[in-house]
């Protein structure tokens, strides 16, 4: 009943989201075809804007954007005449999401093994050089790792491709390069949660009932501790899929986020404003998903 | 006397400060903190050359002549690193106080008013958190820049475009990031709204903003000093990643997002110029794990968790 009420109430977030970015895209000065291949004479300048609905008011061409969007029709792109922003989404979504996607394992992969090892061993030298890597990571942004791999695995021993996508050695660099950074992010906040379970009073009563210590961690002290990972990890898939703005630049990656670099400069309207609505929707219910999760992980979680 | 524990009791702040000079890696990463930020202030006018000058140097690596070597210009590597340094933490702390100054006063007016304009404050809040951050800084800066360039042109300045973007960096980072600052101060001032204190004051017939100033702000100081220091190493990953885009601070100024958007454009097969990438994004590493260390090294201090 509850998650049914938070998706009626996902509609109107959604309405405002998108008139938000509406106008404020329409705010930005410059017109889409300001930039190259300007039309030769007003006339036809006039022509193009009637094509693209731009003469219409503006409060006219948002409903036909919202008209469009339940259809799920993003509309024509401005810049590339011939595609819609569908095609260039159907293009890029699939590689920013397996990038992201695999970023994603390897964040989960490294970061929670190293966040219940640290917590584990906590005080002692394992605690320390695990925890040593979680903060490194977390201070390193991918702008400086991604430049720093390509030099040094890259150009200067030659063991992975400098840049493009296409095949698994491709795809290594940008994996580790966004991965890590997320790893050190999970590992911490792992090692937060397992520590504060293992001192919580049912973990005392399992252990009083004489399992062992192995048992009482996977039976009872996993679960609860992994609700902070759990609640990054929705915010994270979004920041994946953004963050890798940089990764998809630096390695040429033909992904969605060069694709709303690419956008935003050349003013593609319709564009910008379909990728805007895709990250807000996948961003929305990735954190229901999350609080969804919630309930099945702790059962002292109860919505209304 | 600063010893005593005698009679009178210590004020908050004067414990939580006595609290973080005990907390050794904290009071190190705010003296580095200070040692970079005196440097970048220090240095450039002592130095031999300018940020922007020129030279037959090109690509130097490191020497006494250049310290932390030359770009693909013979520029000095170590004076434009502390330009960038000044840009790069001017932004941060600039843009930190743009989210204050939204945070609290939001979160303020919609935790003590309550009721229907609380609800309407805290669902505008909700729908920014629902568009990426780093998206609507992209979004806010090109609305707000023509605006800023308008404006500067009538002041007849004379560095309009990169002044321009300077300013529109300041409010589109500060924007994105008072969000989480204004659910704490609700979440705070809810709290301290009921409390007895503040109800005496009512009665008094104190006015809403006297009692605002008077008994909320104070109060929620402390959580706001330390939200602050927590957001401001994320406002300035924020600037150069939008600077290493080439969206971020423009050409004549330089960041240290954008040196190292600089030395990734000179990655090539045949020499590898390292000098060019490790300096500046090693600078940047560091101060973000001190501003960390500082962010915990406050909480602490503060004891948040306990107060919340």
């Amino acid at each position: 009943m509850y998650f049914l009420k938070r998706i009626l109430w996902l509609i109107p977030l959604l309405l405002v989201v998108s008139g938000v970015c509406f106008a404020l895209l329409r705010l930005t000065p410059g017109s889409p075809f300001d930039r190259e291949r300007r039309p030769a004479s007003p006339e036809i300048e006039r022509q193009i804007a009637a094509k693209y609905h731009l003469d219409e008011p503006v409060w006219k061409q948002y409903g036909r954007f919202l008209r469009d969007l339940l259809r799920g029709d993003f509309g024509p792109s401005l810049k590339y005449r011939n595609h819609t922003v569908n095609d260039l989404i159907r293009q890029g979504l699939p590689v920013s999401m397996s990038l992201g996607a695999l970023a994603f394992c390897l964040a989960l992969g490294i970061g929670l093994p190293v966040g219940c090892y640290t917590a584990l061993r906590r005080g002692r030298w394992g605690d320390y050089v695990g925890s040593l890597y979680a903060l490194l990571m977390v201070c390193v942004p991918v702008f400086v790792l991604a430049p720093l791999l390509v030099m040094f695995l890259a150009v200067r021993w030659h063991w992975f491709p400098v840049a493009l996508w296409g095949s698994v050695r491709h795809a290594v660099l940008p994996v580790l390069a966004l991965g890590l950074f997320y790893s050190g992010r999970v590992a911490r906040l792992m090692r937060e949660g397992l520590l504060n379970t293992m001192h919580a009073e049912f973990i005392k009563t399992a252990r009083a009932k004489g399992l062992s210590e192995t048992a009482v961690l996977l039976r009872h002290g996993l679960r609860p501790a992994l609700l902070p990972v759990v609640s990054y990890a929705g915010p994270m898939l979004a920041d994946l899929l953004t963050g890798s703005f940089v990764v998809e630049t630096i390695f040429q990656i033909p992904g969605l986020g060069a694709a709303f670099l690419n956008g935003f400069l050349n003013r593609d309207y319709s564009l910008v404003l379909g990728l805007v609505m895709l990250y807000a929707v996948l961003l929305v219910f990735l954190n229901l998903a999350v609080d969804f999760i919630y309930t099945l992980l702790d059962p002292r979680v109860k919505y209304e | 006397m600063s010893e005593g524990q005698g009679t009178t009791p210590l004020s908050p702040g004067r414990r939580a400060w006595r609290r973080f000079r005990q907390h050794r890696i904290a009071v190190a990463s705010a003296w580095f903190l200070l040692c970079v930020i005196g440097f970048a202030v220090v240095y450039p006018p002592l130095a031999r050359y300018g940020p922007n000058e020129l030279s037959a140097a090109q690509f130097a690596p490191p020497s006494a002549a250049h310290w932390l070597g030359t770009d693909v210009h013979g520029r000095d590597l170590l004076v434009r690193l502390c330009h960038g340094a000044r840009i790069s933490l001017l932004v941060g702390v600039a843009g930190a106080g743009v989210c204050l100054v939204m945070g609290v006063v939001w979160g303020a007016v919609a935790g003590y008013w309550g009721g229907r304009v609380d609800s309407v404050m805290m669902r505008a809040v909700d729908v920014l958190y629902c568009v990426p951050s780093i998206i609507l800084a992209i979004v806010l800066m090109a609305v707000l820049e023509p605006v800023f360039r308008r404006w500067l042109d009538a002041w007849h300045c004379t560095k309009t475009p990169a002044l321009a973007r300077l300013g529109v960096l300041f409010l589109a980072l500060g924007a994105v990031s008072w969000l989480t600052m204004a659910r704490v101060v609700r979440g705070q001032v809810l709290s301290l709204r009921s409390r007895a204190f503040v109800d005496a004051s009512r009665v008094l017939g104190a006015s809403p903003v006297w009692i605002l100033r008077r008994h909320i702000v104070p109060n929620v100081l402390g959580v706001v000093i330390v939200y602050l220091t927590l957001a401001l190493p994320g406002i300035v990953l924020a600037e150069s990643f939008l600077s290493f885009l080439g969206i971020g601070v423009q050409m004549p100024l330089a960041s240290w997002g954008s040196l190292l958007a600089e030395g990734t454009e000179q990655i090539n097969p045949i020499r590898i110029y390292w000098w060019l990438l490790v300096y500046p994004g090693g600078l940047l590493v560091a101060t973000l794990l001190a501003l960390n260390f500082l962010g915990d090294g406050l909480r602490d201090a503060w004891d948040i968790r306990r107060d919340s």
